[in-house]
């Protein structure tokens, strides 16, 4: 849609900004609810990063605002700093700076709890602002006397005064932050802060480490906060107090939810409601202070009904209208048989970083999972060889399932020791481990739910192309070497390319099913753990998935979970089968379908109940 | 300036807000244990309750009654609150929840303000608390004694409804399964609705309870609010005893700071919230499961 036209947005932006000094007069704006409302529009653009991308609700984003505005402030009044530019940088990088100090101690929890941390903190620099800190910050009078900015360019000085000629400063500023965060949230860094919304565990899981995204997006978040309030102090030619508050948190999530949370623009969008109402009920209809409790019902209403918000509404409105009969175009598609398909070449998986190794790809020796008094495991030893294909069987609750998060070091063992291509990875994080090229696919499916086939696969790519962190925040995602290659590939082992643009949401089952190995397959792991990839899947679909796994396993071990033993024998050279958290037997696929062992424990003995 | 009569009178004002920080902070981690929502009214119920046993104090001219009919009131909308809103948001994400409770603490906020104004209001203690008690080696104010009471006496109820109760049986498995619970085939959206209520209750009590110490502002539950999350933090998301420890933790250190310099009360409470979080990320008392 908007997206395929380069710098459409950019361009829109820009002519709004430009048109909006001679369209909005007419609409009953003063210069100065324009210029407020810009401020909020830029103070909210990284809020909504952090919120609606990242799916970090902070209610403390005052605490950066108000830092940024009144370091810049501060120098501007007291210390007398001449740059207003210069004022307003640094009091972006005083917020930054103290964003990334809060964010080690906020972002230690997640959910409801960071939410409630940001509260208190914010609370804090409300207090600090107005005692300890009120020589510098004026206590509750503020710092009033903001000069203006101006340029001198030589042959003229640009001076910004007041009204339109200062929204002419406020409106570039806010544009080249439109700018930046455009880029940002199409950089590959903006790709993993969406998936962080939709799935921190699977994030994790494919190899980004989402502690250091997280903060750095809330970084970014209180960089744009506190160049929003230092442009606040400039605007009112007073650095006011209550910018500290927790009224200026609330509102900036208002403005936020009620313009429609990743979009960008919802902020402004909200800011220009809230403004407008504000004025319009005050003074039009003359409700006096019940025009807050208007607000706060229009929002609980959007909350409940709108989650999108007005920007969210207008989108589902325009799909809705347009959208219908392009659907109805795809859907008429034949649904090609899936077998005609041609196998696509094998993947590579990573190259080995050590390439003298040619012991087993994986030993683990005595390990031991016990939760309180239960053993789900206990002292099991276990080896594969490179390049083979290992099958686990066991009846419900044999310990499969903890034995592989063990392995893939999602949960750490109570005793025992897990050693990958000779290197001890036992107490790793299930990130590290993945980033050594070591995953799974997920017993019950851990996608990216919000995202597209290809926005799923492309993260799962970005962690094996730039690592578990990188700050390319300026880069395309199209630009990262490789990328679309291997994403394509993914996209066509696992048979999905006809739905690369779908949302998973509206994906079937059995295309879940195949989507959650793509996830795992895009890591390029060297070992891969399948946890019952066949769970689920009709007939038709297990043929067909038994196929995707033989094609994968080239060039690559495999270890694989399954209770339809038919279709696994087939597949695999060796077989383990655990009862009660131990290893009962190890054999081809021969000697255990033969084993009276195995057959007991299946069936719990009921030859001799029959025989009785 | 710093005599010993001075701190055991700030050890006793912070006994007495830790209680009622114990007690309002209850309320909102049993809600939070049980339903999975935070609800960020909860600051809103704990004003309401002072208002709405102002309002009965004006007509009865009886503090029992208005404490009796601030709780009731306050229970009666936190029911209302979670049948007709927060029960269509258990299967929405945390962010909405948060947002809806957050919209529904400002409206809230705005209509007391509206009927009101920002005036301040006062409610004064009963006659038997008026006045000061000569406690041997200092005098200390009555009213603020007996809320210590007061308040031990409302938490030893609701420590009797989480764990003598069959209720609370539910409620205190619920927290740490609620699944489970939901699959034994107990009727969970009930025990939603009448754990939202008496969470509710426990700070519209605490708002009434407390309102003769301080006088009634419409904004008034916002600070509590922020000192609550502090409590709930310390002490560990949906822990009963949590919430007391937590509650008596951060009322001392809010009472002898003060002594100090009342400004850096909020910096020592957040340096006690980062210590806890630092050292032990789920609360001194807090279960795991939760997040």
């Amino acid at each position: 849609m908007l997206k395929q036209r380069p710098f459409l947005i950019e361009t829109l932006t820009a002519i709004g900004l430009i048109v909006a000094p001679f369209v909005l007069p007419h609409l009953g704006f003063a210069p100065n609810t324009v210029n407020r409302i810009l401020v909020w529009g830029l103070f909210g653009l990284g809020f909504d990063i952090l919120f609606g991308f990242t799916g970090l609700l902070s209610f403390g984003q005052s605490a950066f605002y108000g830092t940024g505005g009144f370091v810049a402030a501060y120098l501007l009044t007291r210390a007398g700093f001449g740059n207003v530019l210069g004022a307003l940088i640094i009091g972006m990088i005083a917020a930054a700076a103290t964003g990334y100090l809060i964010g080690l101690i906020a972002l230690r929890r997640t959910g409801i709890y960071f939410a409630m941390i940001t509260v208190a903190i914010a609370e804090v620099f409300f207090f600090v602002e107005f005692n300890p800190l009120s020589d510098f910050t004026g206590g509750e009078n503020g710092l009033p006397g903001v000069p203006t900015p101006s340029f001198n360019l030589g042959f003229t000085t640009l001076h910004f005064t007041n009204g339109w000629s200062l929204y002419q400063f406020i409106a570039l500023c806010y544009f080249i932050g439109v700018i930046i965060a455009l880029r940002i949230v199409r950089s590959p860094v903006g790709a993993i802060f969406s998936a962080i919304r939709d799935n921190p565990l699977r994030a994790t899981a494919v190899g980004h480490n989402i502690h250091g995204y997280k903060l750095t997006a809330f970084v970014i978040a209180a960089a744009y906060a506190g160049f929003a309030g230092g442009l606040l102090g400039v605007l009112q030619a007073f650095m006011p107090p209550d910018a500290f508050t927790f009224d200026t948190s609330g509102q900036l999530v208002m403005q936020t939810a009620i313009g429609g949370r990743g979009t960008l623009f919802g902020p402004l969008v909200g800011a220009t409601v809230w403004l407008f109402l504000q004025d319009f009920l005050q003074s039009a209809l003359g409700l006096g202070a019940a025009w807050k409790l208007v607000l706060g019902v229009v929002f609980v209403l959007l909350v409940c009904f709108l989650r999108g918000g007005i920007i969210g509404g207008l989108a589902d409105l325009y799909r809705l209208l347009s959208g219908r009969r392009k659907r109805s175009d795809t859907e008429a598609e034949p649904d090609t048989d899936t077998t005609l398909h041609l196998a696509p070449a094998p993947m590579q998986a990573k190259e080995v970083a050590h390439p003298a190794y040619s012991g087993p790809i994986l030993k683990a020796t005595g390990l031991t999972k016990r939760y309180g008094g239960l053993v789900a495991n206990s002292d099991i030893d276990f080896s594969v060889n490179q390049g083979e294909l290992r099958g686990i069987i066991g009846p419900n609750g044999a310990g499969k399932s903890t034995f592989f998060k063990m392995l893939t070091c999602e949960i750490a063992p109570t005793s025992g020791q897990i050693v990958f291509e000779g290197r001890d990875i036992t107490g790793l994080k299930v990130t590290e481990v993945c980033q050594l090229g070591l995953t799974k696919s997920y017993q019950v499916n851990q996608l990216f739910t919000g995202l597209t086939v290809r926005q799923n696969l492309t993260i799962a790519a970005l962690a094996e192309l730039r690592g578990k962190f990188r700050l390319d925040l300026f880069r395309k995602l199209s630009s990262v070497k490789g990328l679309t290659e291997q994403v394509e590939h993914t996209l066509a082992l696992v048979n999905l390319t006809r739905r690369a643009d779908t949302p998973v949401a509206e994906l079937a089952y059995g295309e879940k099913r195949r989507l959650e190995i793509g996830l795992a397959l895009a890591t390029s792991p060297r070992l891969l753990l399948l946890d019952e990839p066949l769970a689920g899947m009709s007939p038709r679909e297990r043929v067909e998935t038994v196929k995707l796994l033989k094609s994968i396993a080239r060039g690559r071990t495999m270890i694989i979970i399954d209770h339809d033993m038919d279709s696994l024998f087939e597949l695999v050279e060796r077989v383990t089968v655990l009862q009660e958290g131990k290893v009962l037997l190890d054999g081809t696929p021969e000697e255990i379908r033969t084993n009276a062992a195995v057959q007991e424990a299946y069936l719990g003995g009921v030859h001799g109940e029959i025989a009785a | 300036m710093i005599s010993w009569p001075n701190l055991v009178s700030q050890l006793f004002n912070g006994l007495a807000l830790g209680a009622l920080l114990a007690l309002i902070s209850s309320g909102l981690t049993i809600i939070y244990g049980t339903l999975g929502v935070l609800n960020l009214a909860h600051g809103a119920m704990f004003m309401i309750g002072g208002y709405a046993g102002f309002v009965a104090y004006q007509y009865t001219e009886s503090f029992i009654l208005a404490v009796i009919a601030g709780s009731l009131f306050v229970m009666l909308l936190g029911v209302a609150m979670e049948r007709v809103i927060i029960r269509h948001f258990y299967h929405r994400p945390h962010e909405d929840q948060l947002l809806v409770t957050f919209g529904l603490g400002i409206c809230f906020v705005e209509i007391i303000r509206l009927i009101f104004s920002s005036q301040s209001q006062l409610v004064p203690p009963p006659a038997i608390f008026q006045g000061i008690t000569n406690l041997g080696f200092m005098f200390y104010p009555t009213y603020r004694l007996a809320v210590v009471g007061i308040v031990a006496i409302a938490l030893g109820a609701l420590f009797i409804i989480l764990y003598r109760t069959r209720l609370g049986m539910i409620v205190r498995a619920g927290i740490e399964d609620s699944v489970m619970v939901d699959s034994l085939g107990i009727n969970v959206y009930r025990v939603f609705m009448v754990v939202f209520g008496i969470g509710a209750m426990a700070a519209g009590f605490a708002g009434i309870v407390n309102a003769p110490v301080v006088s009634l502002t419409p904004g008034i539950g916002d600070d509590i609010l922020v000192q609550t999350f502090v409590v709930v933090v310390i002490g560990g998301v949906g822990s009963f005893p949590g919430a007391i420890l937590g509650g008596l933790i951060a009322g001392e250190i809010i009472s002898v700071t003060s002594m100090f310099n009342p400004g850096y009360a909020y910096v020592m409470l957040f340096a006690a919230m980062t210590l806890v979080l630092v050292v032990r990320p789920h609360g001194l008392l807090g279960v795991q499961g939760r997040e």
